[in-house]
């Protein structure tokens, strides 16, 4: 709230008392509560889709087919796990664990390579370093489409083509980029001193990085791995392009679901619902990071 | 324990500049040195350079007896503390100090024995198990220290530890460093720019501008007889009084001749100063420290060699036990390389007085019995015994044993 509240007026000259924001002045009148109204407003509105599909995703089809999901608000009694029964039940289950084989090693080696690249690129001299970097940020604007055909054929020539491990490489591929660069520009912000201190105390590079640096990135890794992880989990084209069905993430397995007439809405609403709870429970479980200073006190 | 040997020891960075310029220095086994000069004279960079931080261009250095020069930091057998302390922010205080330890792969207990000596000698005992981040400025400091002390090293290493510290705590901080290098008696290397710090902790004191050694020696010797005009300058508070007099001998005896004054020099300071003779009749650079002037009304005792000088006084800094006497001496303000060097310190706690337009303005410290204010008029008297003079072009000071015969 401090930053609605705190107006840039404040720091500004005195003249800018006057050019106050008209927002902020309301505030001041209507006090918090407003604030806090108009907030949960926006929030339930932004949820309003996200409400609808849950409880969709708790009503027999026939109910979805009659009539709206709101009318569950008269008639609570309605609601039923038998779509997620059911679900579990049919194939998708499996979707569900190839989306997990390619979502958790895709992140899990973009945070170990890049963290590993991005200390290389902050605080290692070696030869052609800066231009190597300048590089690493081009790619950032290459997009993955252009390489889908490529990387095909590829595939194709390896013989991964389908497979996990070929949906998992290409996720990586195009997730370092960003990865090095976000973590590279916090690595630099980390006090030389620190790491040269860990140098006195005799550590070696890897034990620097292993043991002082990756530690305090905690905060830049975590927001790192929830973005990588989101994308991969969201991920539509690139599971449609190599992705075979026994390999397909559950993206893939709900728009196959997809009808031109009709819906199956008794399998879309669950499994969309079940694609969206954990990423949910991981940003809530990681999310403290994204505010946490964890370099507090280090150095003066 | 060991000693610490630079043997022309250049540093020059890409780009050509020249940190560090043939320096030469001996750092006896168990000896306290301390490293001053202003911001940018390459104190910092020797250090870094013993540490094992930064590369060396030229020369050797030795650890005890051994050639360090290839040596990577954690070979070296050195800790030291960095001016920010960096300490590692993720870990707690034990395992701050414990870290070094860990490394070199030391039995838990013996790093439990020494994490909790050092905790009870520098009081850290009750916040051991906290961070780094709630912990005050001096505590922190302190642990800076404790993660030295427990590794027990060949010595230590300190860039500006102190200069962190709000300046009361400095001053309890220099005490207690100087306590804990009588007691662990390590050989101490000691960067700072604050020459009040380098006069109270260091054995032996080295004097460094522009990568070039300038003077190593006790603080009292250096205070005394520095050997040019910027350790002059430079050490001591308030800084030395310089002007352009002529050295003249007539019926009275030899007296320097300067803004109207004609102060004798007394014929002792002829057989210290080998080679002053040759100055008679020439110019040279006086200088006088303020610690040398007295109030005449105050100092009644005095009598054989010191030269009384009336003025004005323009400011008084009253200190308690000591008054600083600001005053104007009709002379155009000494502008050679050396005193504009040496000024140049970065903190300089004198308030520069404007206006003083072609004059300069000297410093003097008397007695606060004095009790002068300013715009009153004052008798001075000078010790005439411990002028120093310097060679108007080189800088040198005239008879100074290093000097003779350069």
């Amino acid at each position: 709230m401090t930053t609605l509240t705190a107006s840039p007026a404040g720091t500004s000259n005195s003249a800018g008392a006057l050019r106050r924001g008209v927002l902020s002045r309301i505030i001041d009148k209507a006090g918090g509560g407003l604030v806090q109204l108009v907030l949960i407003v926006l929030a339930l509105f932004w949820l309003l889709p996200t409400l609808g599909l849950l409880v969709v995703s708790l009503r027999a089809d026939e109910d979805n087919n009659s009539t709206g999901w709101w009318t569950f608000f008269t008639k609570p009694a309605q609601l039923t796990f038998d779509n997620y029964s059911n679900l579990l039940a049919s194939g998708f289950t499996a979707s569900f664990w190839n989306t997990v084989a390619i979502t958790v090693p895709a992140t899990l080696l973009v945070i170990g390579f890049a963290a590993m690249a991005a200390y290389a690129f902050a605080w290692i001299e070696f030869p052609g370093r800066d231009a190597l970097f300048m590089v690493v940020i081009a790619l950032l604007v290459v997009p993955i489409q252009i390489a889908l055909i490529p990387i095909a054929k590829m595939y194709g020539f390896l013989g991964i083509f389908g497979s996990i491990p070929g949906v998992v490489l290409f996720h990586v591929a195009f997730g370092l980029p960003f990865a090095i660069f976000l973590l590279r520009n916090f690595f630099v912000g980390i006090p030389k001193e620190l790491l040269e201190a860990a140098r006195m105390d005799g550590a070696a590079e890897w034990k620097i990085f292993a043991t002082v640096v990756f530690p305090l990135a905690k905060p830049a890794v975590a927001s790192l791995g929830i973005f990588q992880f989101l994308w991969v989990w969201n991920d539509l084209l690139v599971a449609l392009v190599f992705a075979d069905t026994e390999a397909q993430p559950m993206t893939k397995a709900l728009q196959s679901q997809m009808r031109q007439f009709g819906t199956n809405v008794d399998i879309l609403a669950p499994g969309a619902f079940l694609s969206l709870i954990i990423p949910l429970v991981l940003f809530f479980a990681f999310q403290r990071y994204f505010v946490q200073g964890l370099l507090a006190g280090s150095v003066k | 324990m060991a000693s610490i040997v630079l043997r022309n020891v250049d540093k020059i960075y890409a780009g050509g500049v020249k940190a560090v310029n043939g320096l030469n220095l001996e750092i006896r086994d168990g000896e306290f040195m301390v490293l001053v000069g202003p911001s940018g004279c390459g104190k910092s960079t020797a250090l870094r350079m013993v540490a094992g931080l930064e590369d060396i261009s030229g020369g050797e250095i030795l650890i005890g007896d051994r050639v360090v020069n290839h040596l990577p930091p954690k070979d070296r057998d050195i800790a030291m503390v960095f001016q920010n302390y960096a300490l590692y922010p993720h870990m707690t205080v034990e395992e701050n100090l414990a870290f070094g330890l860990k490394l070199r792969k030391m039995p838990k207990a013996e790093i439990s024995k020494r994490v909790q000596e050092a905790a009870k000698m520098l009081g850290l005992e009750q916040y051991l198990k906290r961070k780094p981040a709630a912990l005050s400025g001096g505590q922190r400091q302190r642990v800076a220290m404790g993660r030295a002390i427990v590794r027990e090293p060949q010595a230590f290493l300190m860039d500006e530890p102190l200069s962190n510290l709000d300046a009361k705590l400095r001053v309890s901080m220099r005490a207690s460093l100087n306590q804990m290098h009588e007691r662990l008696g390590v050989t101490t290397v000691y960067v700072t720019h604050d020459q009040v710090e380098a006069m109270t902790l260091g054995d032996r004191v080295c004097v460094l501008r522009d990568g070039i050694l300038q003077q190593v020696d006790t603080p009292q010797n250096l205070f005394e007889s520095p050997v040019n005009l910027f350790v002059a300058g430079f050490m001591g508070s308030p800084s030395m009084n310089f002007v352009n007099a002529e050295l003249v001998r007539d019926d009275a005896g030899a007296a320097v001749a300067f803004a109207g004054y004609k102060l004798p020099v007394p014929d002792s300071t002829f057989a210290e100063k080998p080679g002053l003779d040759a100055y008679l009749g020439k110019k040279l650079i006086l200088g006088i420290r303020p610690s040398d002037f007295e109030d005449a009304a105050s100092a009644s005792g005095h009598s054989g060699g010191w030269a009384h000088i009336p003025t004005r006084a323009e400011v008084t800094e009253e200190l308690g036990s000591e008054i600083n006497v600001l005053f104007l001496i009709d002379a155009p303000p000494v502008e050679h390389r050396d005193t504009v060097a040496a000024q140049d310190t970065g903190d300089d706690e004198e308030g520069v007085l404007p206006l003083v337009g072609d004059k300069s303005l000297w410093t003097a410290r008397v007695n606060a019995r004095s009790h002068v204010r300013p715009g009153q008029s004052i008798e001075l008297v000078v010790d005439t015994h411990n002028f120093h003079y310097f060679d108007t072009d080189s800088g040198l000071a005239i008879g100074h044993p290093a000097n003779v015969g350069r």
